[in-house]
């Protein structure tokens, strides 16, 4: 899947965002917490990034979500640079680039049944009305692997996996054309990992989505991205096919990440027995 | 620093906003100190006026208060026509009072509430806890006023206590131990209903603050590290449940001063909370004014207190990152 | 690696522990479970969540929540009762023979207690020594985990500190009284794989340095190759697999096990193609435990089944020496 003759879906340009760290008695010292970032992701295509922590990958996901305005930069979006974009225009950007988190406990209010989770941003966004909402959310629910008698059941009372599945329907019901996992697997085991990427494989065909996929599983992220893209100190520093990267990766950083990696031993021994 | 200064200069604005507050509410009560005096037809009505325009009452308000200001600035906090004596003296001698008797109040209380949270907490749900529960809820339904009788009450027919007043008529006369066992003894039953009323608030608060730490992680797992009971729940569990705490505690050192007005007045301690009744109730205007002021003072600075206690017991507050 | 003598360190026998739900039903979350760990040696105990594997790790201290409740079994320390012990040996027990490790580094720390003295808390409870001796003692334990920063590590509050830094004060904490057995539930949980390999590097430099036997528990399988000696597999509460580490993860024998495995992304050595495929999946949900059951737990989710699956639950077997587990496919 080429990507460099279309037209990326989003693309960032030397994007930065600086924290003041105060103290009370110093003036307090500079945080780069992203540092002159540029990428494009292509559309219908998986853009996995990588890093150490702190490397900055969150704040680069909470920027393009619009959830953090960057320091300095643009973020080219549907023609726009959301970067600075008004409040009451941003609304508008947001349903189309949607964020999963890692802690779905603490991103899905436990209260909730599930059919209202799936349903809160359709009533909330006015889009459909009232039974349609009622069939809308069914179907998702379905569609993301969970029967119709869970959607009662509150949120609480479903596993890791479960709620995950849950925040993406949510996350689908907005049709967004892109979707950014930050680290939304880490806080998994290895089968509902699997299932749920799976379930994004498949999902990505049938929606035309786009995904943004961040990540400290460098195994994980060579099956699914088209690209990597490894972040360090702020910065992108190296980019590319997966496979290459892995085989022969040219920064120090993405090196440190490829050595660090414990599933080659497991998985290169499992294939030769 | 930074932060110090930003409390401290919240806390002189208050004080100010409320001193004018003060003088505005006062001075719009209807009538003066004088208006008593027109009842009597053997003064004439030259006279009022005269000793109006000596005390300045028939000057305008905002003329008023700035002259008041000024003289606050320089010390001198007015004149109490009811007492005839200035206004400064007056409020010391019955502050000093009431802060004895609100001081002993305060820690007796606080030294209550935190063993019986604490013990509450632990055994939330179970018999120690509900006993303490129902106890301290009976407690709260029971008025301030009701209790302070009841406790006056049991003093005039008992004889055990003094039934008013500080100290005994021959306190000056008497040695140093019977001194304080003349105080101790006069201070009991005002103590007591002090005590009482602010217990309920107090348990409630530590059994609540406790009962939530307890479930905590780092708990469970100091509790695996084999920590003996007694040190979990002082050396671990008050000190993360503290922050609630510490601003509560602001409070009753704000209240050190106004908290007692009730039981002073009913039980005859001689406090400020009867000189300010009788200030008010003889529109003695200086007099009401300097009571609130320093009635308020203590509720600011009390507050102050507790945000410093706060930020130097936490040390996650001191680390806070702003977003550029 | 390998294990020092073969002298158990910790015998579980039939172990049986349910938790009550409100109506006082009792549902089982370990079922039969005997395993032993020798002196010296890391056991990993593999399972996924729902497993049971943190009700044991639990259990063995006696640490379970009000509504658990251990029905049956033995558990022996060292010849000691554990199920039997009275509270005060229960208190000695528990940091000074027995530690554990087992919440998220960054809530498991006290907040506003500085490093040094949440580890000399751990001592002052156990070690009836000086406070010189103390001091020399938590200098120690502090050096041989921090090696480096020492001094500004042990004054700093636990805000201050990364996730890995944490995790190396709790194992700290655990390891100040040099207890022979140390039990760490999901130690890297949250941790970047950088970390991650530290922390396991930190777990065998303290095995090899004082001789602690470690339980080692995650849901990771690929954390324990190279770490364990030995590896227990965990499925609903029951023991599926049982063995040399070598012979678990490389030679499994139970269909949970090779599924579980399976689940891994292929990447190193993968061909192209097989990116963006469909990982193979264990398939069917994880077994619901309040309800009862005759057969083999795993049976709903498993590709070998018999018919008698269903209706009878397998013992452990030993196919090859050592390697014990619970399945009709290696004999009735």
């Amino acid at each position: 899947m080429s990507s460099e003759f279309m037209q990326p879906l989003i693309r960032v340009e030397s994007v930065s965002k600086y924290y003041r760290h105060r103290r009370i008695l110093s003036s307090g010292h500079i945080v780069h917490a992203l540092n002159g970032v540029s990428l494009s992701i292509a559309p219908r295509s998986t853009l996995a990034l990588v890093g150490e922590s702190g490397s900055g990958k969150s704040t680069l996901a909470l920027c393009l979500a619009c959830l953090e305005r960057p320091s300095s930069g643009k973020i080219w979006f549907g023609g726009r640079d959301i970067a600075t974009l008004a409040e009451n225009q941003m609304r508008a950007v947001r349903p189309q680039i949607q964020l999963i988190f890692q802690d779905p406990a603490s991103s899905l209010n436990p209260r909730f049944t599930a059919f209202e989770i799936v349903t809160e941003p359709l009533v909330l966004q006015r889009r459909w009305k009232g039974r349609q909402t009622r069939e809308q959310g069914f179907a998702l629910l379905e569609r993301v692997g969970l029967s119709a008698e869970m959607a009662s059941r509150r949120v609480g009372e479903f596993s890791g996996g479960q709620k995950q599945r849950l925040a993406i329907a949510r996350a689908l019901s907005l049709e967004p054309k892109i979707l950014i996992l930050d680290e939304a697997l880490s806080a998994l085991d290895c089968s509902a990992q699997a299932r749920i990427t799976n379930l994004l494989l498949e999902l990505q065909s049938s929606f035309a989505l786009t995904y943004l996929f961040i990540t400290h599983d460098l195994a994980m992220a060579a099956h699914i991205a088209d690209e990597i893209a490894v972040m360090n100190r702020g910065r992108i520093v190296e980019r590319g096919d997966p496979q290459k990267l892995l085989d022969s990766p040219e920064h120090e950083a993405t090196r440190r990440l490829v050595a660090a990696t414990p599933q080659s031993i497991i998985t290169s021994r499992m294939l030769g027995a | 620093m930074r932060f110090m200064l930003r409390r401290v200069a919240h806390a002189a604005f208050l004080i100010f906003g409320a001193s004018i507050l003060t003088f505005l509410f006062a001075s719009l009560a209807p009538g003066d100190y004088f208006d008593e005096m027109r009842l009597n037809t053997q003064i004439a009505p030259e006279t009022i006026s005269a000793l109006r325009a000596r005390y300045q009452l028939d000057r305008p308000l905002p003329l008023r208060y700035l002259r008041w200001i000024d003289s606050v600035i320089q010390g001198d906090l007015g004149y109490s026509f009811s007492y005839n004596s200035p206004v400064r003296p007056l409020l010391w001698v019955r502050a000093r009072n009431t802060f004895f008797l609100t001081l002993v109040a305060t820690l007796l209380s606080w030294g209550l509430a935190l063993p019986i949270g604490v013990r509450s907490a632990e055994y939330l749900g179970r018999f120690p806890d509900s006993l303490i529960s129902w106890t301290m809820a009976a407690l709260l339904v029971i008025p301030e006023l009701s209790l302070a009788l009841g406790l006056l009450l049991f003093a005039a027919r008992s004889g055990w206590f003094p039934t008013g007043e500080m100290v005994s008529v021959d306190f000056s006369s008497l040695s140093l131990v019977h001194k304080l066992q003349d105080l101790v003894l006069h201070m009991t039953l005002p103590v007591l209903a002090l005590v009482l009323t602010a217990l309920p608030l107090l348990v409630r608060h530590v059994r609540a603050a406790i009962a939530d730490v307890l479930d905590a992680p780092f708990m469970l797992a100091a509790r695996g590290h084999g920590i003996p009971r007694h040190r979990l729940l002082y050396r671990y569990a008050l000190p993360a449940a503290a922050n609630p705490l510490i601003s509560l505690f602001g409070f009753s050192i704000g209240a050190l001063l106004s908290g007692s007005l009730l039981v002073e007045v009913v039980m005859g301690w001689p406090g400020l909370g009867p000189l300010l009744v009788e200030a008010i109730l003889s529109r003695d205007l200086y007099l009401v004014i300097g009571g609130v002021l320093l009635s308020t003072l203590f509720l600011v600075i009390g507050n102050l207190i507790a945000d410093l206690l706060l930020y130097w017991t936490d040390p996650r507050i001191h680390a806070d990152l702003v977003a550029k | 690696m390998g294990a020092g003598n073969f002298e158990p360190v910790l015998e579980v026998r039939n172990l049986h522990v349910a938790y009550l739900s409100r109506a006082s039903v009792p549902s089982s979350v370990i079922v039969d479970v005997s395993f032993d760990v020798r002196s010296g040696e890391i056991l990993g105990v593999l399972g996924e969540s729902g497993s049971g594997k943190t009700t044991l790790a639990a259990s063995l201290l006696r640490l379970l929540p009000s509504n658990g409740k251990i029905q049956h079994g033995s558990i022996t320390f060292r010849g000691q009762d554990v199920l039997q012990a009275e509270p005060r040996e229960l208190e000695s027990l528990r940091g000074r023979r027995i530690a554990l490790i087992n919440q998220e580094p960054s809530v498991a720390l006290h907040p506003t207690m500085r490093v040094s003295d949440q580890v000399d808390e751990v001592l002052a409870a156990h070690d009836h020594l000086s406070r010189k001796a103390r001091r020399e003692k938590l200098q120690q334990v502090l050096a041989a985990l921090f090696p480096t920063e020492t001094d500004r590590i042990s004054s700093s509050y636990p805000h201050q500190l990364s996730g890995g830094q944490r995790q190396r004060v709790l194992i700290a904490q655990a390891i100040a009284c040099g207890p022979p057995l140390l039990i760490a539930d999901e130690p890297t949980a949250s941790l970047d794989p950088a970390t991650q390999r530290e922390i396991l590097s930190v777990f065998e430099n303290v095995r090899r340095r004082f001789g602690v036997a470690i339980i080692f528990i995650t849901h990771n399988p690929s954390l324990l190759a190279g770490l364990a000696d030995r590896v227990l597999v965990l499925y609903a509460g029951r023991i599926a697999e049982f063995g040399p580490a070598e012979n678990v993860l490389f030679h499994s024998l139970h269909p949970y096990t090779r599924v579980l495995l399976g689940c891994l992304p292929p990447s190193f050595g993968a061909t192209a193609a097989s990116r963006k495929t469909k990982l193979p999946v264990i398939s069917g949900d994880a077994p619901n435990l309040d309800l009862l059951s005759l057969g083999c737990r795993f049976e709903p989710r498993c590709e070998d089944r018999f018919e008698y699956c269903r209706t009878r639950e397998p013992v452990a077997v030993s196919p090859a020496n050592e390697h014990v587990v619970s399945c009709f496919k290696f004999g009735r």
